[in-house]
C-alpha cells in the first residue's frame, strides 16, 4: 500500500473557523472535502501538507440553492449532489449532465465541484462549461469575501487565483434564460477529459465556445461567423501537447471535430 | 516517527466501532487490518472499483478514503451482506445465477457498487447499470454476465 505522511487533521464546525485556520496555517495546510485529488497527490508524495483542514462538516456548505438570478452551488456540494439536484436539472441541465460524466460513479460521490476548480487539474469537465456559462467563484478570507468569474479563477496547470488564507465558499452559476441552449461535449478513452467543448448561445446570439482539457485552462474562442468559423478558430486556439491522451497534432484535429459536434449539438 | 491521530466512532456492517486511527490510515487499510479483506487494492488511484465499499450508501474507493471518514458513517462491505451461503443478498446470489465472475477478484467491490445502485434506483435500465459501472474493472467476464446480474438482482428485490 501507498504510505501517507503524517498530518493534523482539522474539523471546523463553521466557515468563520475555517477562515480562522487557513489564515493562521496558510500554505503549510490545504483544504480537504472530497479528497479524490488531493489523495492521489499526497499518496504519490507530490504534494504534503503538515495540516488538513476538513471542510465537509460544515453544515450547509454542500447547499445548492437558487438564489436571486443564480445558482449557488456550496463549495462541498459533490459531483452526485449536482447530478441527483432538481433545481440544477431544472436551471442548468447541461450541468446535470455533465456531473453524470465526471470521472466514475465513486468520485462523484466523493469528489466536488468547487475542489475540482480548486485543485487546477487542466484535464477536467467542470471549467469549460462553467466558463461558458459566466459563473463565479465566491471566495472566503478574514480579509472579507470576494467574488471572481471562473475564467480568471483559474490560472494554468494546479494554478488558481485561491489565496493561501481564502475558502471556495460556492459555485455561483447566473440562470440561464429560457431561451439559452448549453451543451458541454467530451471526448474520453481514459480516467480523464482528452477534450471537452462548452457551448452557450444566449437567446440567439453567438455561441460562446470554451475548449477545456487541452490546455492549461479553458480556452474562450473568438469567432462569430458560423460552424466552420469556430472549427477553425478553435484548432487554432488551442496549444496542446503530446501526453498520454495523444499527440498534440492529434488533440488539436479532435479539437475541431469535437467543437463541431457541440455546435451541431447546439442547433439541433 | 509518531503518528497524529484521531479517535473515530462509525458503523461497519451494522456495528458500532470507536478506535484511534492515524491521520494518514486509509480506509481500505483499516477495513482489512479488522479482516475485512473483500475490498482489495488494486490500482490504489480509484480507477478500477476493486476497492468498493458504500460509505453512507454510496460507492466509494476505499483505497483513496481516508480511515477518518468513517467518524459518525456507516461503512458497509461485502462481508456485512450475508450471515450464511444459504442467506445470500439478491446481489450476490444474481452473480452465481449469471455466472457474473471468474477470478472473483472484482467482485466484492461491483458487488457493493451495484447494491448501491439498486438503493438508490431500484429501477435501472441496462444503460444506468453500465453507466454506473464505468470505473469498475473486471479482467475476466467482459460484463454482459455482471450486468445480466444486476439487472435481475433489481427485479429479485423490486419483487421482494
Ligand atoms: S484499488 Fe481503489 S479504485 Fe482501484
Ligand atoms: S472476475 Fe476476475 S477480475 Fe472480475
Amino acid at each position: 500500500m501507498q504510505i501517507l505522511s503524517d498530518f493534523q487533521l482539522h474539523r471546523p464546525a463553521s466557515l468563520d473557523e475555517a477562515v480562522q485556520l487557513r489564515s493562521e496555517l496558510g500554505d503549510g495546510a490545504a483544504l480537504y472535502a472530497g479528497g479524490t485529488e488531493l489523495l492521489l497527490a499526497l499518496k504519490m508524495g507530490v504534494l504534503e501538507y503538515e495540516h488538513l483542514i476538513d471542510v465537509k462538516r460544515i453544515p450547509g456548505l454542500n447547499a445548492i440553492e437558487v438564489q436571486g438570478a443564480a445558482l449557488r452551488i456550496g463549495a462541498t456540494a459533490t459531483h452526485r449532489d449536482i447530478e441527483t439536484s432538481p433545481l440544477v436539472a431544472e436551471h442548468v441541465p447541461a450541468l446535470s449532465k455533465l456531473a453524470r460524466h465526471v470521472a466514475n460513479v465513486r468520485v462523484r460521490a466523493a469528489g466536488t465541484l468547487a475542489g475540482n476548480l480548486a485543485f487546477g487539474e487542466p484535464h477536467a469537465d467542470p471549467a469549460a462549461l462553467l466558463v461558458a456559462l459566466g459563473a463565479t467563484v465566491e471566495l472566503l478570507s478574514s480579509g472579507g469575501r470576494r467574488s471572481l468569474p471562473v475564467e480568471q479563477f483559474a490560472v494554468g496547470a494546479y494554478e488558481t487565483e485561491l489565496g493561501e488564507d481564502e475558502l471556495i465558499e460556492a459555485v455561483v452559476v447566473p440562470l440561464p434564460t429560457a431561451q439559452t441552449r448549453a451543451t458541454y461535449l467530451k471526448f474520453q478513452v481514459l480516467e480523464r477529459p482528452t477534450v471537452g467543448v462548452a457551448a452557450v448561445a444566449r437567446d440567439g446570439d453567438a455561441p460562446t465556445v470554451v475548449v477545456g482539457a487541452v490546455d492549461e485552462k479553458p480556452v474562450r474562442i473568438e469567432a462569430s461567423d458560423g460552424v466552420e468559423d469556430y472549427v477553425n478558430a478553435a484548432r487554432d486556439a488551442v496549444d496542446p501537447v503530446d501526453d498520454l491522451s495523444g499527440s498534440a497534432e492529434y488533440k488539436r484535429h479532435l479539437t475541431g471535430v469535437i467543437v463541431r459536434r457541440a455546435l451541431e449539438a447546439l442547433a439541433a | 516517527m509518531t503518528m497524529t491521530t484521531t479517535r473515530i466512532s462509525g458503523t461497519i456492517n451494522g456495528r458500532e466501532v470507536t478506535t484511534e486511527v492515524d491521520n494518514a490510515t486509509l480506509l481500505l487499510d483499516l477495513l482489512r487490518d479488522l479482516g475485512l479483506t473483500g475490498a482489495k487494492p488494486s490500482c490504489e488511484m480509484e480507477v478500477c472499483g476493486a476497492c468498493a465499499v458504500q460509505l453512507d450508501g454510496l460507492p466509494v474507493s476505499a483505497c483513496t478514503t481516508l480511515a477518518i471518514e468513517l467518524d459518525g458513517r456507516t461503512v458497509e462491505t461485502v462481508e456485512g451482506l450475508a450471515q450464511s451461503a444459504d442467506a445470500l443478498h439478491p446481489v450476490q446470489r444474481a452473480f452465481l445465477q449469471k455466472s457474473a465472475f471468474q477470478c472473483g477478484f472484482c467482485t466484492p467491490g461491483m458487488i457493493m457498487s451495484a447494491k448501491a445502485l439498486l438503493e438508490a434506483n431500484p429501477s435501472p435500465s441496462r444503460d444506468d447499470v453500465v453507466h454506473w459501472l464505468e470505473g469498475s474493472i473486471c479482467r475476466c467476464t467482459g460484463y454482459e454476465s455482471i450486468v445480466e446480474a444486476v439487472l435481475e438482482a433489481a427485479e429479485e428485490m423490486r419483487n421482494g
